[in-house]
């Protein structure tokens, strides 16, 4: 082993030309890594945020059907988009956790699970609310919202079977297989959904679009959604971090490291 | 298929069989669920056939789906229990194919007395004859998607203690799609119409839950069962 | 516009503003949960470290 695999206890993998992948995931690298850059993607984030918000609000110009009730869309539509990225996410580092055995992975997955649900909640709540004033009920059972409501559904049950189990390693790999066959089956879902609403009523687009979108009313959502994704990785570098002490507390390097401190 | 895959499925499937048969009692309990469920809608809606035909269909796949939901707790957990899983994970054939064995065992036993069963019940909920091989054709595919999907959900919980309701809370999400198109399938035969869309569309996905799936099954198990 | 008109967002300020008001109580709230947990954990590992130098 290198000197520095011997503190991390990681093995250094074929080739140096991943080396820095590797090294990346280790947990000491990453604790610093992610306290680093997290304020590179928090303030931008915060930033983006007023100016979309500007833009979405003051700028874009009233819609001709719904008013000014459109301008719900644009933190509605991020939040929904986000709510689907963070699953995918939290696959993907998953699928690298079991695939790769990488440890961080697993960290990474845990971490997304309450931030995604928490934008699953927040799409559904702002839907119902953006739906009363449309449609006239607090609730219906449109693609958009019946698919986000099946997120959710989907996103407790990873933290349930996660909290069902005591070993924290067990947890991750079983986990790691349910997210993994979440994110299959969600395009199958969206599928179904949107063919089981186009049955009932003409051309399946949500009610919740704003009708014609055009570029003074894009820009604003773009760079909010943009804004989001920057936000949800500085959340994201913190509950990394939280984890990686949970998860590390054992370790000379940290053992070393904190009592120094 | 090598000669040596085929004689360990049979094995599985013989096993399981002769197993079920002694404890028949416990094999038929799913289906007496199923048939006590579409008892209660009569009971909560209206005992007029003109109402309970508009939401036969549903009603007869929701409860399908529901026993075969509880059926699921005869798949695995005995077989972990009494550490022949173990066994199994330890003995150097393939899982996958073991666990897909003992799946489609398991359907036959649990699955296809709903497929059988549902024309009976539709019936007295007002469903036309006319509907009887659309309905037990969806229902055929999809209990074998529910079969594969709810073994990935028992797979993953059936070292959980009290893990029925996280199964359900895991594996139903899942199903919404197979429900779906089962349900829609036999709506459209109800109105006269041809079904061929979502059967075809469950049909795909039957495809694909039978063979991606027991690998899910396998590796959620060798989690579940390593002490 | 004026700032009645920027509140009335045509009628469907209380919409709106809920909206945007619950966006932005997530936003913190997840921000701040975030932040609570990293310090108790810090906390919590950074004693067990140093009664774990302490003994050694």
């Amino acid at each position: 082993m290198t000197s520095e695999a011997r503190i991390t206890g990681e093995e250094p993998k074929s080739g140096t030309r991943w080396l820095w992948f590797f090294k990346l995931a280790s947990p000491p690298h990453a604790y610093r890594l992610a306290g680093l850059l997290r304020p590179w993607f928090f303030w931008p984030a915060v930033a983006l945020m007023l100016i979309a918000a500007y833009g979405g609000l003051l700028l874009a110009p009233p819609d001709y059907q719904q008013k000014d009730a459109f301008r719900i869309i644009y933190v509605h539509a991020p939040a929904a988009a986000l709510s689907l990225m963070v699953y995918v996410v939290m696959a993907v580092a998953a699928a690298i956790g079991v695939i790769w055995r990488i440890k961080l992975a697993h960290a990474v997955a845990a971490s997304c699970a309450p931030i995604g649900t928490w934008f699953t909640v927040l799409t559904l709540v702002t839907g119902s609310i953006y739906g009363k004033p449309m449609w006239g009920t607090w609730w219906e059972w449109d693609p958009r919202l019946t698919s986000e409501l099946i997120m959710l559904f989907l996103y407790l049950g990873y933290m349930a079977l996660r909290a069902s189990f005591d070993d924290t390693q067990r947890a991750d790999r079983a986990s790691a297989i349910l997210a993994i066959v979440g994110v299959v089956n969600v395009p199958i879902v969206k599928y179904s959904v949107v063919w089981w609403n186009s049955l009932h009523q003409g051309p399946s687009i949500s009610k919740l679009d704003a009708p014609s979108i055009d570029s003074s009313m894009l820009w604003p959502l773009l760079i909010m959604m943009l804004a989001f994704v920057l936000y949800f990785v500085a959340v994201l570098c913190n509950r990394v971090r939280s984890e990686i002490l949970k998860r590390e507390r054992n370790t000379a390097w940290l053992t070393e490291r904190l009592a120094r401190s | 298929m090598q000669p040596g895959l085929l004689k360990l499925v049979r094995l599985v499937a013989q096993r399981d069989l002769r197993l079920a048969i002694r404890h028949w009692d416990q094999v038929i309990q799913p289906l007496v669920f199923f048939v006590i469920v579409t008892t209660l809608f009569p009971l909560a809606i209206s005992p007029s056939l003109d109402e309970l035909r508009r939401i036969a269909p549903g009603v007869v796949w929701v409860a399908a789906m529901l026993a075969s939901l509880l059926a699921l707790e005869s798949l695995f957990r005995p077989d972990v229990e009494d550490g022949t899983m173990e066994q199994w994970t330890l003995s150097g054939q393939p899982l996958s194919v073991m666990l897909l064995a003992k799946t489609a065992t398991h359907w036959l036993l649990a699955g296809l007395p709903l497929v059988v069963m549902a024309p009976i019940v539709g019936t007295a909920l007002g469903m036309p004859r006319s509907v009887w091989p659309v309905l037990a054709g969806s229902l055929a595919l999809g209990t074998a998607c529910l079969s594969i999907l709810g073994g990935i959900g028992a797979a993953l919980t059936v070292g959980v203690r009290r893990g029925s309701v996280l199964l359900a809370l895991l594996v139903l999400p899942l199903e919404m799609p197979v429900l779906i198109f089962g349900a829609r399938a036999v709506d459209l035969a109800m109105h006269g119409e041809a079904a061929l869309g979502p059967l075809n569309l469950l049909a795909a996905l039957a495809l694909l839950f039978v063979s991606l799936g027991p690998f899910a099954m396998a590796a959620a198990m060798r989690i579940s069962v390593e002490s | 516009m004026s700032l009645s008109e920027f509140l009335q967002m045509s009628g469907y300020g209380a919409y709106v503003w809920s909206c945007y008001g619950l966006t932005l109580a997530v936003l913190i709230g997840i921000e701040w949960a975030g932040r609570r947990r990293l310090r108790e954990e810090l906390t919590r590992a950074t004693r067990r470290a140093q009664m774990a130098e302490g003994k050694s």
